[in-house]
């Protein structure tokens, strides 16, 4: 294999002997686990983004254009809920949380390395079902990601398989958030203090936190759900006295604070790489790691904004608009200090370091477009636009999609002891982001204009800006189609990566490349924080 | 600290957290109940009379007594009183088949009635009524679940300490087992008055 060629060098890709696909499936190591997941949600982004291109290529002109309105329903379900369940969720956490959040405690391993592997078999099981109800019963579902009632417990589609395949991968969300959070409690290496921890492990750590409390409110409504379409229990049907509003209520209940769980990890990658690419220390370190804290307990109580115009009383519209608007604040203290970071700092744009600034200026449209989805009166005139699928990319692609590619360039080169060629990675990069603002600005001013998300047809006048917004697409997917080609061959093929070439403070800038099974020879001593450049000799 | 000794502190967090969830997993169901509550107070207090109060009490006084053993069963194992622990377990898991026989005449005699989800009859009658029923199965179906996944592990628990994998020294398992079956026990107090003894 040209695998075991590239890593003649050894590390954990060597150690103890083992190859094939045995000693990867059934490896306890959170190296070979974290590039399992790397592997898959990377395979399902690819999915994801092609189900995407097609979708605006039904769009680009009025009337039907490639595929029929079913396939156009299903088309978007499945886009839905690959990339939010099987991409965004497990994206970072999964893949590079494994891959890192060890060896930054300074550990050999996370707290629970079986069930590590059990969190894994199961993402791999669930997906699989996903998948199955594509293909088997009565056809893909078409009910949008998000299953609402009443149309989820009548439509002959497969949903019951997907709501169950969506069920399984969050019982392997659950257990990565305990096995990350015991982890950070118990295996701290001495000297690693609550305030030594790298900003990208704590984001981590609020993020598990929310793992934890709100997958379960998922798990409960979709077994709702498949209940509902199995027996038939009548709980969100108004006829038989239920109220579909409730399914409203518990689906965003988990699904809001998910959104949480998929921004924060991005946000802790870009914490980690602009102090390291502006050769300075992270400004305002203790308020960045507690605003990660602050943004997952307010995100838990605000699932009330997706309801503004489902007769919510205007008590509870004026709460909820109220708590939304809390959040901002510990986000743009990040931002703030982002930008603080980079004030007088030393700057080199790599490929990491594009990917997070082209991250804050994104995620910044995207959170200041959803202040005006937070406010009731200007949300009522957007919702359900495409306006509102504008906003959530810039956040989730724009933020956390970006911030994935920005880990991926960062941190692979360790794993791998290769590295990509910076030349078509800048290229890629000015192609994604070029082709992004032209596609998801464009949908934002389409929902101004009064575009509703989801249909198959539109208005004549909305053409020409459907038109612009394809196009976008095809620039955005070639960009992306390089940034992944260079990185696949880089890694596998690239020039030999060894040392610490970033200059990182952090600890798993202080061992081999790439790392051994155990991580550390030795426990480490912790005796500088993960931004002290001086203190840990970095020039 | 060292990465190679087992730390058990740290596993009994773990389960701690898992145990959270499992909360919030019926808290779920526990707020669909009290927001239907308060719409239909009146079908849900005729409902919970139609539910047989001998079958709930025995299971709640079953389901006690089993935790009992199970904690019992974690102060013998860390005396080293195998015989004894063995013994604690193998009643724990005969309670768990006793209760889940009773929950089966249970169900058997409503289903007779004609009242399960979607019947005719439930259909036909108030809204509430059905909601009440429905609420009803879910919550003590998953119950029910949890109670035979309980008692798996309390098997596997007890081929563990029959090879003394769990011992003396070396019984977090147990404990963490045992914290589980607490945790159904604990489940079934809060479904015993809201169904059986509501009005």
């Amino acid at each position: 294999m040209s695998h075991e060629t590239a890593m003649a060098e050894g590390g954990f890709w060597r150690d103890s002997g083992k190859t094939g696909i045995g000693a990867w499936i059934f490896s306890t190591d959170h190296k070979r686990i974290g590039l399992m997941y790397l592997y898959c949600v990377l395979g399902f982004f690819l999915v994801g983004a092609f189900l995407g291109f097609l979708i605006r290529l039904e769009l680009m002109a009025p009337g039907p254009t490639i595929m029929t309105a079913q396939t156009y329903n299903a088309m978007f379900t499945v886009h839905g809920v690959v990339m939010i369940f099987l991409f965004i969720i497990p994206g970072i956490p999964a893949s590079f949380g494994n891959l890192v959040l060890p060896i930054q405690l300074g550990a050999r391993d996370v707290a629970f390395p079986r069930v590590n592997l059990f969190s894994w078999w199961l993402y791999a099981i669930g997906a699989i079902i996903v998948l199955t109800s594509l293909f088997t019963g009565g056809g893909a579902p078409d009910t949008g990601w998000t299953f609402y009632v009443p149309f989820s417990s009548r439509t002959t589609t497969n949903v019951s398989l997907a709501v169950f395949g969506v069920f399984v991968l969050g019982f392997s969300s659950i257990l990565t958030g305990i096995n990350f959070i015991t982890t950070i409690h118990r295996m701290r290496a001495p000297g690693m203090t609550w305030t030594r921890i790298p900003l990208f492990t704590w984001s981590l750590y609020a993020t598990a936190w929310v793992q934890v409390l709100a997958t379960p409110i998922i798990a409960i409504t979709l077994l709702l759900v498949v209940t509902e379409r199995i027996l038939g229990l009548g709980l969100f049907d108004p006829t038989r006295g239920g109220d579909p509003v409730m399914y409203q209520h518990m689906f965003w209940i988990y699904s809001h604070p998910a959104v949480y769980i998929m921004i924060l990890p991005g946000m802790g990658v870009i914490s980690d790489i602009i102090p390291v690419f502006s050769r300075k220390p992270i400004f305002g370190y203790k308020m960045i790691a507690f605003s990660s804290l602050a943004i997952a307990a307010a995100g838990s109580a605000v699932w009330g904004h997706h309801m503004y115009t489902s007769g919510m009383s205007d008590l509870g519209i004026l709460v909820f608009s109220f708590l939304t608007f809390i959040v901002a604040i510990p986000s743009a203290i990040k931002v703030f200090n982002w930008v603080s970071t980079m004030y007088k700092g030393s700057i080199s744009l790599e490929a990491p370091m594009l990917f997070a600034l082209s991250f804050i200026l994104l995620f910044s449209i995207g959170g200041l477009s959803g202040l005006i989805l937070g406010a009731a009166a200007t949300d009522i005139h957007v919702h359900d636009t495409h306006f509102v699928v504008g906003h959530f990319h810039y956040v989730m692609f724009g933020g956390t999609g970006f911030a994935f590619f920005a880990a991926a360039h960062y941190w692979l080169p360790k794993y791998f002891g290769r590295r990509y060629q910076e030349k078509p990675a800048i290229i890629g990069w000015v192609l994604m982001f070029i082709g992004f603002n032209i596609l998801y600005f464009t949908m934002q001013v389409l929902g101004m204009e009064g575009m509703p998300r989801r249909y198959y047809d539109y208005l004549p006048e909305f053409a020409r800006l459907n038109f612009v917004a394809t196009v976008g697409s095809w620039i955005m997917l070639t960009g992306v189609a390089i940034v992944v080609w260079n990185l696949w061959r880089g890694l596998f093929k690239g020039e030999p990566f060894t040392g610490n070439p970033w200059g990182g403070a952090s600890l798993e800038w202080s061992i081999a490349t790439p790392p051994p099974t155990e991580n550390f020879e030795e426990d480490p001593v912790v005796t500088h924080g993960p931004y002290d450049f001086k203190g840990a000799g970095v020039p | 600290m060292s990465h190679l000794e087992k730390d058990s502190f740290g596993a009994k967090l773990g389960m701690w957290l898992f145990l959270f969830t499992e909360m919030l997993l019926f808290g779920g169901v526990f707020i669909l109940y009290s927001v239907y509550l308060t719409r239909y107070p009146k079908e849900f207090g005729l409902g919970g009379h139609q539910l047989d109060l001998v079958y709930g009490a025995t299971n709640t006084v079953v389901l006690l007594t089993s935790s009992l053993f199970a904690a019992m069963s974690v102060t013998a194992i860390k005396t080293g009183a195998k015989k004894l622990t063995l013994g604690l377990l193998s009643g724990t898991i005969g309670c768990a088949f006793i209760f889940l026989g009773i929950k089966y005449l249970e169900w058997s005699a409503k289903i007779h009635h004609g009242i399960y989800p979607n019947s005719p009859k439930l259909i036909a009658g108030p809204p509430g009524e059905s909601i009440f029923f429905s609420l009803y199965y879910l919550t003590t179906g998953l119950h029910g679940i949890h109670v035979i996944v309980g008692a798996v592990l309390m098997s596997w628990t007890a081929v563990m300490v029959t090879k003394e994998r769990i011992n003396a020294t070396d019984n977090v398992t147990l404990e963490n087992v045992t914290l589980y079956w607490h945790l159904v026990d604990l489940v079934w107090i809060f479904i015993f008055p809201l169904y059986y003894l509501i009005l």
